[in-house]
């Protein structure tokens, strides 16, 4: 068994998120922005929502269950956003995407979130990386076609 | 235990520098070389197109594509090889009910009976035919240990009823369905039954003569054939009053300018160029299975099933799905590693070779049901062993160990 790719695909500051993941609660409902995204190879749901107020994200709740792979990144993605601005959460959201379809180094705007990257060798496994930053974008372009 | 690996080599392949363990039949099978051979012998010596070439290799290759169908009628025990259609798999047989069937013979307020373990392969096509011709579909109810309930059945079924449409075996649950209870109490209604066979053709004995089902679906490639080859079996006098589901060469009789007169069954439903290869491949696969048995298959399968009951009842903390009793229990085993999410289990066992699958396995409905998003799933056939297993339970600790949690 090749223990160093799971090491490498599990990191401990991804499993330490994914035990304790961070704006994890029932979403609320009353809050202007919602989205939600199926990830349909597994049937796992993740809800996300926030407010904007003085053009910065606040109030990020995610909820759903995952697996370890989706919930870290899910609690890693709102840890990176809560307090920034819709650009910035575009631009970050771009380049975690690019970390899985460009061969370049990942974007060091990303941060902590460079851990995600074992996830690569792994391609069944990029999808649950992915699904929160998916549903990010949706409830981005919610709250720029209201500003 | 007798071993059957030898005959396919895939299975001396690695995966991540492990042994491969393959333990997903039930998405699909692995072949032996004897299938594999024939596809090959039949491009190499006989590849022609059929039932229209008046030259001898046409001949040659109608020959051996009419007696794949024959091998099929054969293994399912049908009445007459005029009832045994080739189509692209399971789902494509379904299709062409729902969709050629259905429209038909139900009208407004007509209702179709599923259970709440069928595949979305047959679901969703009877979920648009209904939303076509006004149907309502009714679910149903297992019990508590995953068996279809015949009196919830029987409860359900009344003169509204056309049709009953079920599996053989619950690709999650691995049991089977008391298909003729069913049959009877369906026919007493005046209902048809479809029976979805993509999990039972492979793993145990069929009589659909003796089943009394009106129509039978099946895949090739779950069976040991190839993929993009399956069959619809019906009732001879109902595929004749059944339009065709598509139109096309092969299908017709004389085509006019504005209309056209088609052929007899089963070439009526076979329009353009059928999958040649893909038959004689079933036909092939059929062979293979019927040298060594389906009693026989169905017994190593029951063997295999005992033993991974008892390993994996015995690790603490994984719940597994359906009957617990594994004489109850058939090809196909789904579970739960506690605090683990499946598709984190799929990885580690992965690592270790052992492929199995993770997720709904194509049953959102029966993943609700059961309250659950998600399970890990192995699934046996033939050509594994108690080896296959212990590797299987091996993996599955050290999924464990990983996700440990203080």
């Amino acid at each position: 068994m090749s223990n160093m790719d799971l090491d490498n695909l599990y990191r401990q500051v991804i499993m330490a998120h994914a035990r304790q993941p961070h704006h994890y609660h029932p979403i609320d409902e009353d809050l202007p922005y919602q989205a939600r995204k199926y990830n349909p190879s597994c049937g796992d749901i993740i809800q996300l929502s926030a407010d904007v107020s003085d053009g910065k994200i606040s109030d990020v709740a995610f909820d759903g269950n995952g697996c370890a792979i989706s919930m870290a990144s899910a609690s890693m993605m709102t840890d990176a956003i809560a307090g920034g601005s819709i650009d910035d959460a575009k631009q970050l959201s771009a380049a975690f995407s690019a970390m899985f379809t460009d061969e370049k180094a990942p974007d060091p705007a990303l941060g902590d979130l460079e851990v995600l990257a074992g996830v690569r060798q792994f391609p069944t496994r990029i999808k649950c990386a992915t699904l929160a930053w998916h549903a990010l974008d949706d409830l981005l372009d919610e709250a720029e076609r209201s500003q | 235990m007798k071993t059957y690996k030898n005959d396919f080599d895939i299975l001396k392949t690695k995966v991540n520098d492990q042994p491969l363990t393959y333990l997903d039949s039930g998405a699909t099978s692995q072949k032996p070389r004897q299938v594999i051979e024939a596809l090959a012998d039949y491009y190499e010596h006989d590849n022609a197109n059929i039932h229209r070439g008046i030259y001898t290799l046409s001949q040659r290759a109608t020959d051996h594509y009419e007696a794949a169908r024959d091998k099929v009628q054969h293994f399912i025990h049908a009445a007459d090889r005029r009832s045994i259609i080739f189509t692209r798999s399971t789902t494509e047989s379904l299709n062409w009910l729902a969709q050629s069937y259905g429209p038909a013979n139900l009208k407004a307020g007509d209702e179709i009976l599923l259970t709440y373990m069928e595949h979305h392969s047959n679901i969703v096509p009877w979920q648009v035919l209904a939303q076509r011709v006004g149907a309502k579909l009714k679910y149903v109810a297992l019990d508590d240990q995953g068996f279809l309930d015949l009196d919830d059945l029987k409860r359900q079924l009344s003169d509204k009823t056309k049709l009953v449409t079920l599996t053989q075996l619950s690709n999650v649950l691995g049991v089977k369905t008391p298909v003729k209870e069913v049959v009877k109490a369906a026919h007493a209604v005046g209902a048809k039954v479809i029976l979805d066979g993509a999990q039972g053709a492979p793993h145990m004995p069929v009589d659909v003569t003796d089943l009394d089902v009106d129509f039978y679906a099946f895949s090739g490639h779950k069976m040991m054939g190839p993929t993009g080859i399956g069959v619809l079996y019906g009732r001879l006098e109902l595929l004749d009053q059944m339009p065709p589901a598509q139109y096309g060469g092969e299908m017709i009789e004389r085509v006019g300018l504005y209309e056209s007169t088609y052929t007899k069954l089963p070439e009526r439903f076979e329009a353009g160029t059928p999958n040649i290869a893909g038959a004689i491949g079933l036909g092939a696969a059929v062979d293979y299975l019927q040298s060594v048995g389906m009693e026989t298959v169905e017994a190593h399968e029951a063997e295999l099933m005992a033993y991974a009951m008892d390993k994996l009842q015995a690790i603490d903390g994984l719940t597994i799905y359906g009957p617990k009793d594994s004489k109850q229990h058939h090809a196909v085993i789904a579970f739960n590693l506690a605090g683990v999410h499946p598709h984190d289990v799929a990885t580690i066992l992965d690592q270790s070779g052992v492929e199995v699958r993770a997720g709904h396995h194509c049953a959102q409905p029966l993943m609700d049901y059961l309250g659950v998003t998600a399970t890990v799933r192995a699934s046996f056939y033939l050509y594994n062993d108690l080896a296959d297993i212990d590797r299987l339970v091996d993996a599955l600790k050290v999924a464990q160990e990983y996700f440990a949690y203080e």
